[in-house]
């Protein structure tokens, strides 16, 4: 199989531009999820009433419907109702809906993860409930939800691949218009897949790294 | 020793606690002077360890009075994390936090919650380490640290904190045999600096040799109080006397 | 109409068809689920060995589906493959084909995880009283390891389930597709109708994934809690 390498450096901007998008909107949805999915898990960690409800009803509709049809749904559905979104907006919207409840989760395990025994010694000393949560609580759960936070961005940065179903000059968008107008389907493939693995590879290393230095360095009693 | 102090720092009295409708304390009455040394005594699930947990708020109770320097501490707006800063605490499973070196975990409760100045604390931490034996672990982990070592630090952790009282809760139950001991010692060198104590355990040679008073707790409520010699030679009760049986060959 | 939009899913055949095309993304993802976790067994087995070289081919054939995504791989094999071998194959056998190695592959390491949590002695006592390899494995190892791994086979399941919504993008005729295609007819009369047909695709995949995940998670509870 022989590679046309003057195709491949032809649409090397075409790729450039468009993993810089994917990282955009991957960057943006990973950052809004932690946020969405911080909000939740103490919303759930304190049952909080009445909110505590809506948070699981959100958590159980976004596992348990595939992305991209709550992309289709917020693109083509919403805007027949009068709320038009642009396709970038979707993605991003799409992307924090679906990662807030995997990142909730994550938080979550962490949190449960304190032991009673914990939270007593640091009321034992005279900590207030957000000094104990500031000192005792956040630091350690964070630690053990590290390792399912970062396996969220990567899952989620793999769904990025999903949002071209919605125009988004992505990757994929990219890689089928060049299959459709030149045939050049090995060409476009190599750079598909070139580009995911420059974008996630170095990630899962990292966060491999990252995982072993905070379980051996943290804990372990 | 110095005893002489009259003054009553914790008072106990008609103290009732029950777990959903089941009673595990009924009708305590007992006041623990300055200076003084009170080792409660009593078979497993007695509920010793229950009424230690009373005193410093981790449990609610449901009758009598708990009072502290004459201030009753069981009204909804006491304040516990004030209380808790007189009350020190020490548990089985030490529970220092795995994520702080030991200074820090010595210095979390005076600078966040007493707001004292840190050089100062710093100064009566490297003091009380040193003590404990363990100056030089001030920047070691707590997963660096055997059980004993943990269990010292706990201590110190609790002390820094300038407690009028402590409380000790069976706070050797989960250490292997040859650590048992540096811990005792630390407790006992705190009884002859005249450190008021609430001691829960089951070491009782341990017991006879710090305490000023034995409390025997059996099923829920108190069957005796007496001097540490009387109780270890001549218990009054019978169910004290069987106590003391199990624990000779 | 537009009050009434609900009605562009009861009209006609469209009911019928939209549930016609539920059954093609529903074969598509049984057959998937039933081949990956049967070569899933078989490659978790296979992985649990000493050899270096073993663990590591299992290791990056893994990897492999963890760094690209499915989408991707659904793009190599529909158009890459079939231009290479100069052969028409079908939007559905090609998804087959991806869906069954990704789920080998996420079935093999939930196998793997589950056999080597199994406390050592176990083996040790299962040599003990002469059992053969297979006999191990079928008396001993396999009954344990059920419990283990049959709440992550299950949520991998609830994930291949969701997965297969992505057939839409290489041509297959699946719920979504069949959604297209009313949007697209009753475009006029029923403006809104996208919105109510994704939203109906939406509840369907729902409907589909949450007694499954609900599942696992009960097991979860039950077995590791």
């Amino acid at each position: 199989m022989n590679l046309n390498w003057q195709f491949i450096m032809d649409s090397l901007p075409l790729y450039r531009e468009a993993g810089w998008t994917t990282l955009k909107l991957g960057f943006l949805g990973i950052l809004i999820s932690l946020i969405i999915g911080f909000v939740c898990s103490i919303v759930l960690y304190f049952k909080v009433k009445v909110l505590k409800s809506i948070v699981q009803v959100y958590i159980e509709l976004s596992r348990n419907t595939p992305l991209l049809i709550q992309l289709f749904f917020l693109y083509f559905g919403l805007t027949k109702l009068g709320i038009a979104l642009s396709e970038n907006a979707c993605a991003i919207i799409g992307l924090s809906f679906l990662g807030g409840s995997y990142m909730a989760e994550a938080y979550r395990s962490g949190l449960e993860a304190i032991s009673k025994t914990q939270i007593e010694s640091g009321l034992s000393i005279g900590l207030n409930k957000a000094q104990l949560v500031r000192y005792v609580i956040f630091p350690q759960a964070f630690s053990v939800s590290m390792p399912s936070l970062g396996a969220n961005c990567i899952f989620l940065l793999k769904e990025t691949s999903i949002v071209g179903a919605i125009s988004v000059v992505d990757l994929m968008n990219i890689t089928k218009d060049l299959i459709g107008m030149y045939y050049q389907t090995f060409e476009a493939l190599f750079m598909l897949v070139a580009v995911y693995v420059v974008i996630i590879l170095p990630l899962s290393l990292l966060l491999t790294w990252l995982e072993r230095k905070v379980r051996y360095a943290e804990f372990g009693n | 020793m110095d005893k002489g102090s009259n003054e009553v720092l914790l008072e106990i009295m008609g103290l009732h606690k029950e777990y959903d409708g089941i009673t595990a304390l009924e009708n305590i009455n007992l006041s623990i002077k300055k200076g003084e040394v009170v080792v409660a005594l009593g078979p497993s699930g007695c509920g010793k360890s229950t009424l230690l947990r009373c005193l410093n708020g981790l449990e609610s109770i449901q009758g009598g009075d708990i009072k502290f320097r004459n201030k009753s501490l069981i009204n909804k707006d006491v304040n516990w994390q004030e209380i808790r800063q007189h009350i020190g605490m020490v548990f089985q499973s030490y529970d220092l936090f795995p994520h702080m070196t030991v200074m820090e975990n010595i210095l979390l409760g005076p600078i966040k919650v007493q707001k004292r100045n840190k050089f100062e604390v710093m100064e009566q931490a490297k003091q009380l380490l040193d003590r404990v034996g363990l100056l030089e672990r001030l920047n070691s982990y707590p997963r660096q640290l055997s059980g004993g070592q943990k269990q010292r630090i706990a201590i110190v952790r609790a002390l820094c904190m300038n407690p009028d009282i402590m409380l000790f809760d069976e706070v050797t139950a989960s250490l292997d045999p040859e650590m048992v001991r540096e811990v005792l010692e630390v407790i006992l060198g705190l009884a002859k600096q005249g450190m008021t104590m609430v001691i829960v355990t089951h070491e009782m040679s341990f017991a006879q040799a710090v305490a000023d008073k034995i409390v025997f707790i059996d099923k829920g409520s108190i069957c005796e109080i007496s001097e540490p010699d009387v109780f270890f030679t001549n218990p009054e009760t019978e169910r004290a006397k069987h106590f003391l049986n199990i624990f000779q060959y | 109409m537009q009050s009434l939009g609900i009605s562009v899913l009861f009209k006609g055949m469209n009911m019928q068809r939209l549930f016609d095309g539920l059954l093609v993304t529903a074969k598509i993802a049984f057959i998937s689920i039933v081949i990956g976790s049967f070569l899933g067994i078989v490659l978790g087995v296979i992985w649990t060995s000493k050899s270096k070289w073993i663990r590591s081919v299992c290791r990056i054939y893994l990897e492999v589906f963890r760094i690209i995504p499915i989408l991707v791989w659904l793009f190599i094999m529909y158009f890459g493959v079939t231009t290479a071998l100069n052969l028409h194959v079908s939007g559905e056998i090609t998804s087959i084909i991806v869906f069954t190695l990704w789920g080998a592959a996420e079935m093999g390491d939930i196998v793997r995880g589950a056999l080597e949590s199994l406390p050592k002695h176990q083996i040790e006592s299962g040599k003990a009283i002469g059992l053969s390899f297979w006999g191990l494995y079928r008396y001993i190892l396999i009954p344990q390891a059920i419990r283990r791994m049959l709440p992550g086979a299950i949520n991998l399941a609830t994930r291949m389930v969701k997965t297969t919504s992505l057939v839409v993008l290489i041509g297959v005729i699946d719920v979504i597709k069949v959604g297209q295609q009313i949007i697209e007819f009753s475009r006029l009369e029923v403006p809104t109708a996208s919105f109510w047909v994704y939203g109906f695709v939406f509840i369907l995949y729902f409907i589909i994934c949450y007694p499954l995940s609900m599942l696992a998670k009960r097991l979860e509870n039950k077995w590791n809690g």
